[in-house]
């Protein structure tokens, strides 16, 4: 990678102190843990020394916000392993390689950019007519000719009132939700987690709302803990206390 | 010796040359074979030779109009001699300040397209909203549904409008990425070697 603005900055962080490339350099061979990285330190020494050179290099600012987002984003992977179904199980090496794959792939759409402009550039003495092309619509369908009593019949059928909407819904029973409050608060005085889906596999659809009302009102009032790996996916239910706890805080995103 | 006043031929590809010259005359946009075809109610072979004759009359060097393949089509433009003539006259606003931003977007939709904001915004690490905005407003690109799913993002394609302009005769003709920078291996590779030869 040639020496850029960005490439060289220095920088002072807990973790690391050197040149921003070298930071790169050592998170892609997994010598630096990127959980350690603070990217605001960096952001704000970047910004920092733009303001030191008095100008705005929109190249440098550009190649550095790629750079700072690929960044993040391999710490996001590696923060939250689980977050988005099609990164599980990324290893680093792969969000290395990943990192390196679109690093070139954004360098290759930089080339075709200068293949464009320098194209456009050589087609400058070319002129030609522009505008809405006037073309004759196509395509149009002519109807045969219909009998009109066929037709009033046709507008008959459509006049039709509608049939009357079912009220029947709405004497629907619902279960009490203490019912599953207990039925919960039971399981997980045996048992640490439970799949919800497992539990109420059984019931009808209106029980199942209101199980899952019980869950959001124990969820509440801080029993259990929730988890779902994904959209629509099972959600597990566990006790609030057997709960991991993050191993990372705000402080260090 | 051909009497100088014989300028209308009797020959019957003749007399489809120069209905296709008054059709690529009136069009605003590239016209294909097949549009020639349908129009002249003749067959595509017979248009191809016809358009090989207008080709042949209508050339850098020979005549103020000049015939080129663009865009999947036939078109008309001015000769490049009458070039600095017709910038003291008209304007390109298609191509006018476009930025270094909007021609990467536009280089991202014409190798991957269709594609959505999104996918752009992940290989350039920056929304493109504003890019492709630019680029729609042009006419370079055009919606081409959307991605699937619900609520899926609208995805975007190159239009006829942007080979044209680019003088492609369609996106084909654009260079191979891989001819235009080196791969990804090579990139961490060369990072690789510059993070050894700080450790030693």
């Amino acid at each position: 990678m040639p020496a850029t603005p960005v490439a060289d900055l220095e920088l002072d962080l807990d973790a690391f102190e050197g040149p921003f490339d070298l930071l790169l350099t050592l998170l892609l061979a997994e010598n630096l843990e990127p959980r350690e990285v603070d990217v605001a330190a960096i952001v704000v020494a970047f910004v920092e020394r733009l303001e030191g050179r008095g100008e705005v290099d929109l190249e440098a600012c550009g190649e550095f916000l790629v750079l700072i987002a690929a960044l993040l984003e391999l710490k996001a992977r590696l923060l939250f392993p689980e977050e988005a179904a099609e990164l599980e199980g990324l290893e680093p090496e792969q969000a290395a390689e990943e990192l390196a794959r679109r690093l070139a792939e954004y360098r290759r759409m930089k080339e075709a950019a200068t293949w464009l402009a320098e194209r456009l550039a050589s087609q400058r003495d070319r002129w030609f007519r522009l505008g809405p092309a006037p073309l004759q619509p196509r395509g149009e369908r002519r109807l045969a000719p219909q009998p009109p009593a066929a037709l009033a019949e046709a507008i008959r059928a459509l006049a039709t009132p509608p049939p009357s909407v079912s009220l029947a819904h709405m004497a629907l029973r619902f279960p009490p939700v203490s019912q599953f409050l207990e039925r919960f608060r039971a399981l997980l005085a045996r048992r640490s987690r439970f799949d919800f889906e497992q539990e109420v596999g059984g019931l009808s659809r209106v029980e199942q709302a209101v199980a899952f009302l019980a869950l959001l009102e124990l969820r509440k009032t801080g029993e259990i803990a929730l988890s779902q790996p994904a959209p629509f996916a099972p959600i597990r239910v566990s006790r609030a206390d057997s709960e991991r706890t993050p191993q990372w805080t705000a402080r260090s995103a | 010796m051909d009497s100088p006043l014989r300028l209308i031929s009797t020959n019957p590809l003749d007399r489809l040359a120069r209905t296709i010259e008054a059709l690529l005359v009136v069009a605003a946009a590239p016209l294909s074979v097949a549009e020639l075809a349908q129009a002249t109610d003749d067959d595509s072979e017979r248009v191809e030779m016809a358009l090989a004759l207008l080709s042949e009359r209508y050339c850098e060097g020979r005549s103020g109009i000049v015939l080129e393949r663009v865009a999947g089509g036939f078109a008309f433009r001015a000769s490049r001699d009458a070039a600095e003539a017709c910038a003291r006259l008209f304007e390109r606003p298609v191509e006018r300040g476009l930025s270094q931003a909007a021609l990467e977007t536009l280089a991202i939709i014409a190798y991957l397209g269709p594609c959505s904001r999104p996918e752009i915004a992940k290989i350039r690490g920056v929304a493109a909203d504003s890019a492709v905005a630019s680029l729609v407003e042009r006419g370079l690109v055009a919606e081409a549904g959307r991605e699937r799913g619900v609520g899926g993002a609208v995805r975007y394609r190159t239009t006829p409008l942007f080979e044209r302009v680019f003088g492609l005769e369609s996106l084909a003709a654009l260079p191979r990425l891989d001819d235009l920078a080196e791969d990804a291996e090579g990139l961490r590779d060369r990072l690789l070697e510059v993070a050894e030869a700080r450790a030693s």
